[in-house]
């Protein structure tokens, strides 16, 4: 049988991760120094073993040419066992009725997590799941995490410490940061597509808007930030009723407008060239048939310019779900309050409650408008059917 | 009828149309012809207000063109535009109810006109009408953009180089189609072509362009009798190759019934001989005798450039 170079790869990291890699890190509280775990001493007697069995099993699937499917189950095989186990081993390591010891994740459960997910996504390549499934998929794994939270099994997880510790504040952070995500994007999509329309239109304006959006997109945000304060400021203080609204030099508002600002080339730049890819031919039917020029917007460009303009929502929705994070160093609140908090206390775990959310959540809105702009264009799609 | 009346159209400096004027009666199919760049599309387009005129009226059954507004104008004018030009992200179907949708007809009508138009151009409505134009063969395609200017039952039909990309024996069994429709509807048929041929075939009357001007405009066999400049001559050149098939029947065949003037011509002579003495001594008509002496009936000048273009009928 032949080796698959992919695979090679992948045998290389699970094995440096296995061999020389700690599986868990023990700390007898939440700031000192950690003790790096094995994954034999990490896990019971039982499960290390097991895991070994599976881990290798995976990795044989994966090195030589088999079956993409059969690649596709080994891998899930060996992420779930692996989710589930690294729950196992923070049971196994916490001495009973100490409530101030951690365990978390060390370096070789990442890689071992970083090893099977590229398996696992090269063999969902190669099978060329139709949208629909890899929306299945999607909502598979979700339903595994939920119920793997759910069950407990990750309680003892230093993670899921520091999440008891502020639940509340939690969903309030995630319901920030989802709003100044999506809310931002709304506000781009809204103000963003009749730009990009007028650009279509007015051939003077495009290059003058899109170089000014373009100049945009370079500022750091830190910076834009700073621009933001004094105009947002002043609003505040002169507009009667801004400041009742939560208008404010930092907070809420500055991010918003800041992602805002940021969201604005994508969408109007692939609102222009989508508009531009309308066969010249369509218009010209489109006006042929008897079309008003608002029918013609309706029925025949913004259809046939959809697809373009929905990946330019779909980059927008990425990049705003992980530059919100920004957001809470001006006091705008979500998930990157807990990363720089967790900086500010040197603790790691609290970082990870809010990175891990954050990049599920981009992944997950990735998957969903990959699918989107694909049956979004059955036209084209259908060739090979 | 449409009456076009001393319509020009500049871009900047260039004249792409100048002074054209011509009466297009009703009920009858018109063909434009000229070289690539003659203006035969701008000309055309300026009927539906695609184009406005520079200078110039055109008059729809004595109504300025201008009365109503450019999009309600082109919902009454069917439209064949050059290159299929269906609407790629919509079904067989849906293309050809784009103008009755526009026009606020109901569903049952539409759904039935669209059955009807299909079936008409001999394709199955189950099997195309869910398809997307790019399911469709070349030829398919160009039937279809036909029977979406047709679908709401215009008066006047504008096609530009409708069989273009046709393969020959598909081109003439769609030029057949096009002629029992026009009979069927009674449909006005502005046809823009390059082909003199097809011009000859399909025109009660043919508008010859060159350079934005309109050179002649007359029927089929006034113009190869007498071509009004040396180019509209160059051009029915290009044309002669079916008037060999005339050399190779005889005028016995091209026999009409009804009587004519003047020295006859026997059944044996060639058709091309009997024409070449018709379009000589510019009579519209000659006897035709047989071995015998006997008047069997006439041939005549249309009927001879008919067979001419196709010969087969
Ligand atoms: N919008 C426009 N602006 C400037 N020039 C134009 C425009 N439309 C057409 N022209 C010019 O007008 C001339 C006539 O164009 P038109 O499309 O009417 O030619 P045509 O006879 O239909 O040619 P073809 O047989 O190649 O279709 C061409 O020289 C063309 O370049
Ligand atoms: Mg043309």
């Amino acid at each position: 049988m032949r080796l698959d170079k992919l695979g090679v790869v992948i045998a290389l990291i699970a094995g440096y991760a296995v061999a020389a890699a700690p599986f868990a890190t023990f700390r007898a509280n939440r700031i000192v120094a950690g003790e790096p775990q094995t994954l034999l001493a990490a896990l019971p007697s039982w499960a290390g073993p097991t895991l070994l069995a599976v881990i290798a099993a995976a990795v044989l699937v994966g090195l030589f040419r088999t079956p993409s499917t059969l690649r596709l189950a080994a891998s899930f095989a060996a992420l779930a066992a692996l989710l589930l186990l690294i729950g196992t081993a923070a049971d196994h390591l916490t001495p009973p009725g100490n409530t101030y010891a951690r365990v978390s994740p060390a370096s070789g459960f990442w890689l071992l997590l970083f090893a099977f997910a590229l398996l696992a996504a090269d063999a969902l390549t190669r099978l060329r799941p139709t949208p629909p499934l890899r929306i299945l998929v999607l909502v598979l794994a979700g339903a595994f995490l939920g119920f793997v939270l759910f069950t407990g099994s990750w309680d003892r997880l230093s993670i899921l410490k520091e999440y008891s510790a502020r639940a509340d504040s939690f969903w309030a952070e995630a319901s920030k940061h989802v709003t100044l995500a999506l809310g931002s994007l709304a506000a781009a999509v809204i103000v963003g597509i009749p730009l990009g329309v007028l650009c279509h239109r007015v051939q003077k304006l495009r290059a003058a808007v899109l170089n000014v959006l373009n100049i945009v997109q370079t500022i750091p945000s830190i910076a834009l930030f700073g621009i933001l304060i004094a105009p947002l400021g002043w609003i505040a203080a002169h507009v009667p009723g801004a400041a009742d609204i939560g208008i404010k030099g930092i907070g809420m508002a500055p991010a918003f407008v800041a992602l805002f600002l940021y969201s604005l080339l994508p969408v109007v730049a692939n609102t222009v060239v989508g508009l531009a890819g309308v066969p010249v031919q369509a218009n010209d039917a489109a006006r042929g048939v008897g079309m008003t020029e608002r029918q013609r917007l309706f029925r025949v460009e913004f259809p046939l310019a959809f697809p373009v303009i929905l990946t330019g929502v779909r980059i927008v929705l990425v990049q705003n779900i992980g530059l919100a994070t920004i957001a809470a160093l001006i006091g705008g609140g979500g998930f990157g309050v807990f990363v720089f908090q967790g900086i500010g206390q040197t603790a790691m775990d609290l970082v990870l409650l809010g990175a891990v959310p954050t990049v599920l959540l981009a992944f997950a809105a990735a998957i969903i408008l990959d699918a989107a702009v694909e049956l979004s264009s059955p036209f084209h799609a259908r060739t090979s059917a | 009828m449409i009456e076009i009346e001393n319509i020009t159209k500049r871009y900047g400096a260039a004249t792409v149309v100048n002074d054209v004027s011509l009466v297009v009666q009703p009920r009858t199919i018109t063909v434009i012809v000229g070289t690539s760049g003659s203006g035969k599309t701008t000309l055309m387009r300026m009927i539906n207000r695609l184009v406005e005129p520079t200078a110039g009226v055109i008059r729809l059954d004595g109504e300025d063109n201008r009365t109503l507004p450019g999009y309600e104008l082109r919902r009454r004018i069917g439209y064949a535009i050059q290159g299929h030009g269906l609407f790629p992200h919509r079904t067989v179907a849906q293309n050809i109810a784009v103008v009755p949708e526009l026009l606020g007809w109901d569903k049952a009508r539409t759904d039935a006109r669209v059955s009807e138009l299909l079936s008409l151009f001999q394709l199955d409505p189950e099997t195309f009408g869910p398809r997307y134009p790019h399911e469709l063969s070349g030829g398919q395609q160009q039937r279809i953009g036909v029977a979406r200017a047709l679908a709401a039952e215009p008066n006047v039909l504008l096609m530009d180089e409708p069989f273009g990309a046709l393969d020959p024996v598909i081109r003439s069994k769609a030029q057949e189609d096009l002629l029992a429709i026009q009979k069927r509807f009674g449909t006005t048929i502005i046809l823009v072509t390059h082909d003199m041929e097809e011009a000859i075939h399909l025109g009660h009357k043919i508008a010859v362009m060159d350079g934005g001007n309109l050179l002649q405009y007359a029927t089929p066999a006034e113009i190869l009798a007498n071509p009004a400049t040396d180019f509209v001559a160059t051009l029915v050149g290009t044309g002669d190759r079916p008037f060999r098939f005339l050399s190779l029947s005889p005028a016995g065949d091209a026999v009409e019934p009804g009587t004519a003037e003047g020295e006859a011509i026997p059944a044996s002579a060639t058709q091309r001989d009997a024409l070449a003495e018709l379009l000589w001594s510019g009579r519209p008509a000659l006897p035709v005798v047989n071995e015998a002496g006997k008047a069997i009936g006439r041939v005549t000048v249309d009927g001879l450039v008919k067979r001419a273009s196709r010969p087969a009928a």
